[in-house]
């Protein structure tokens, strides 16, 4: 095993709360230098997986390198090694943000001085308000902060779950550009994240669900790989098109997707076909086109598969 | 160690700027020094009393005369039947009932002395028992000097009552060392658990986890300053039992504190698995609450140890506070000295030990 050339590796990794299996055998590996994005719903073991790659929490079965080091074993080193990004804001609300710098800097043995340049493109922004106390900063501040801080030891890997939950459109795309400016310093990142839209800003995803890995691979590789023409349909009474289009036998799946249903072909599938099936059944302004599939339909693709 | 330093404060500012812990580490000692010793009382006083005198004699005048002059009796009414008395007492006017006989003091002369009957409401027991004791006191002393002036003889005292070491009875002399070892539970028992649950329901814990400081050195930080916390009220309760009440300890300070110091660890331990078993404040405040009700109750610090049946004074051996308030006590009060007092202090060391071995025990870095 070539562990060492590795940022991440996961090895038929379990954990159960209970009777619920929050991971369920998943093994996946992070090249050095890669940004790796873990993709999946709520409840889907996101976490519990960055806890166990953190050392917070010990995996029923399986085992986990970070950085070449065993989670279980060499817990004490990997903590030096990594930057982790919770969820949940856990800085101190009641420290400025300067304090809140200088402490977990000192707590890692460095000082802000030595680390400066590794965090200066992020801290810079949120510099000029330094004495403010970190409770009181908006959303996007706070989450800079958070980074800067995850950053401040200089760690070969660093782990964000869900950076981009709960911040606005325009901090979000800005956060993924910092991703991809400390992926070009050499930094190994996983990151984390509910929205399927933000996929295609990784290098390799894995996609997950309720504990699984369903698929890993590039973003562009998987719309390559997806296989099925996929068209997007629209009428008078979107309602009712779901459920007609659902009672046809060469509708292989139908789903919403914002203003259009997403329809996947079957066997004996006709467009011309199914737009005059669907006016006998009352349907106007029938509209239906080809598209290209994103993550999301291949999601949903791969989800139906494992049913 | 410039991890302890920086944790120290960081745990110092955030003290600081807590609206509320400041101030509550200098008001609450000096509220409850203020004001807790006042009505914390044992004393029974102002017991509401009606006689019932068939007598019409000398003496039963100066047996009312006399409860009415009491300083732990009232007089509330003299009537010529016990029904009228009773009803009084029904009603809850009336605590306790005197009838004396028709001829009663006749009956001293003839030599064959009649019975005087005491009724009280003991639905408070020790108001009750108290209240016809002091009626049973007043009586005899009538007696005695009625007595007196019958025959030149003089009849001395039968007993001779010495109250050593709180010569006038006061309950507050008793009470005061036992408030500071209840000020100490709560600052260093109840504060530092609260201020960890609270870091883990912030989610900080987890920030602070993945760092390479053991959890040791964060939990030492913590402790720390609420140590001194702890030591800085029991010094602003001693001045003002020294400046309200004139209450100075007979011992040493310095043994006052060595004992303050081992229970402080003892209880900051206790804390301590207080805040690793629990993840919601609600959940250490609850257990906490439970320990003090169970502290308060059966550690001597109300009632005493001796007056409880024996399976729960076997108990009160693994209650920290038991050791505590009898050196307290006995050094405030007595002027016991460190070696006098060296089992208590030697049970204090070994439950501090107990109660950290079992705080490093409960805890887990992760799950």
């Amino acid at each position: 095993m070539s562990t060492t050339t590795l940022a991440i590796e996961v090895n038929g990794v379990s954990k159960s709360y209970g009777s619920i299996k929050a991971l369920d055998k998943v093994s996946l590996c992070v090249e050095r230098g890669e940004l790796f994005g873990l993709i999946g719903p709520d409840g889907a073991g996101k976490t519990t997986l960055f806890k166990i790659l953190v050392t917070l929490l010990n995996a029923d079965e399986g085992t986990a390198h970070v950085d070449g080091l065993d989670v279980v074993k060499d817990y004490k080193q990997i903590r030096a090694r990594v930057g982790y990004m919770p969820g949940k804001f856990s800085l101190y609300p009641d420290l400025t943000i300067e304090e809140n710098m200088e402490f977990f800097a000192t707590l890692f043995g460095v000082t802000v001085e030595q680390n400066y340049d590794m965090v200066a493109p992020i801290y810079k922004q949120i510099e000029p308000f330094k004495n403010r106390r970190a409770g009181r900063l908006s959303g996007g501040m706070k989450q800079k902060l958070a980074l800067s801080c995850a950053l401040i030891h200089r760690p070969s890997v660093l782990f964000l779950d869900e950076p981009t939950t709960g911040v606005d459109a325009v901090s979000r795309s800005e956060f993924w550009d910092m991703l991809y400016s400390l992926k070009q310093q050499g930094l190994s990142i996983m990151v984390s994240t509910p929205y399927m839209d933000e996929a295609s800003r990784c290098d390799r995803i894995a996609l997950c669900n309720s504990g699984k890995v369903l698929d890993i691979d590039s973003p562009e590789h998987m719309v390559e790989k997806f296989g099925s023409p996929l068209y997007a349909i629209k009428s008078s009474n979107m309602f009712g098109l779901l459920k007609d289009l659902r009672s046809f036998d060469y509708v292989a799946n139908c789903y919403t997707a914002g203003e259009y249903h997403h329809l996947l072909a079957g066997n004996g599938f006709d467009a011309r076909q199914l737009v005059s099936d669907l006016e006998n059944r009352g349907h106007t302004n029938v509209e239906l086109k080809g598209i290209v599939p994103d993550i999301e339909d291949v999601f949903i693709k791969l989800l139906s598969n494992e049913d | 160690m410039p991890a302890l330093k920086v944790l120290l404060k960081k745990e110092l500012l955030q003290f600081k700027r807590n609206s509320f812990l400041p101030r509550l580490v200098v008001a609450f000692p000096i509220m409850i020094m203020l004001i807790i010793p006042w009505v914390t009382t044992m004393d029974v006083r102002h017991v509401s009393v009606s006689v019932v005198d068939n007598d019409h004699s000398q003496l039963s005048h100066r047996i009312i005369s006399k409860i009415n002059a009491s300083d732990y009796l009232t007089l509330h009414s003299v009537t010529g039947s016990f029904d009228l008395s009773f009803k009084s007492l029904e009603h809850g006017d009336v605590d306790a009932i005197l009838e004396i006989p028709a001829d009663y003091e006749k009956s001293f002369v003839t030599g064959s002395a009649k019975k005087v009957s005491i009724s009280a409401n003991s639905v408070n027991a020790t108001k009750g028992s108290l209240g016809s004791q002091y009626l049973a006191q007043t009586l005899a002393a009538s007696v005695k000097e009625m007595r007196a002036s019958l025959s030149p003889t003089q009849v001395g005292d039968l007993v001779l009552i010495q109250n050593r070491y709180n010569p006038t009875l006061e309950y507050r002399n008793f009470m005061i060392p036992a408030i500071l070892v209840i000020l100490i539970i709560i600052i260093t028992g109840f504060l530092p658990a609260l201020n960890l649950v609270g870091e883990k329901e912030a989610g900080t814990i987890e920030q602070i986890n993945v760092t390479p400081v053991s959890r040791f050195t964060f939990t030492l930080a913590k402790l720390i300053v609420y140590w001194v916390a702890g030591l800085i009220v029991i010094s602003i309760a001693l001045v003002v039992a020294w400046l309200v009440y004139g209450l100075t300890s007979v011992g040493s300070l310095l043994t006052i504190y060595a004992g303050a110091l081992l229970f402080i660890l003892v209880i900051s331990g206790f804390g301590l698995i207080a805040s690793n078993i629990s993840s919601t404040m609600q959940q250490a405040v609850f257990f906490m609450f439970f320990l003090v009700m169970v502290f308060m109750l059966m550690s001597g610090l109300l009632t005493p140890i001796e007056s409880m049946p024996k399976w729960a004074q076997y108990a009160t051996y693994v209650l920290p506070p038991r050791y505590f308030i009898s050196i307290m006590r006995s050094v405030f009060l007595k002027g016991a000295t460190f070696y006098d007092m060296r089992f208590n202090f030697l049970a204090l060391a070994i439950l501090a030990v107990v109660m950290n071995l079992g705080a490093a025990i409960t805890y887990r870095k992760r799950s």
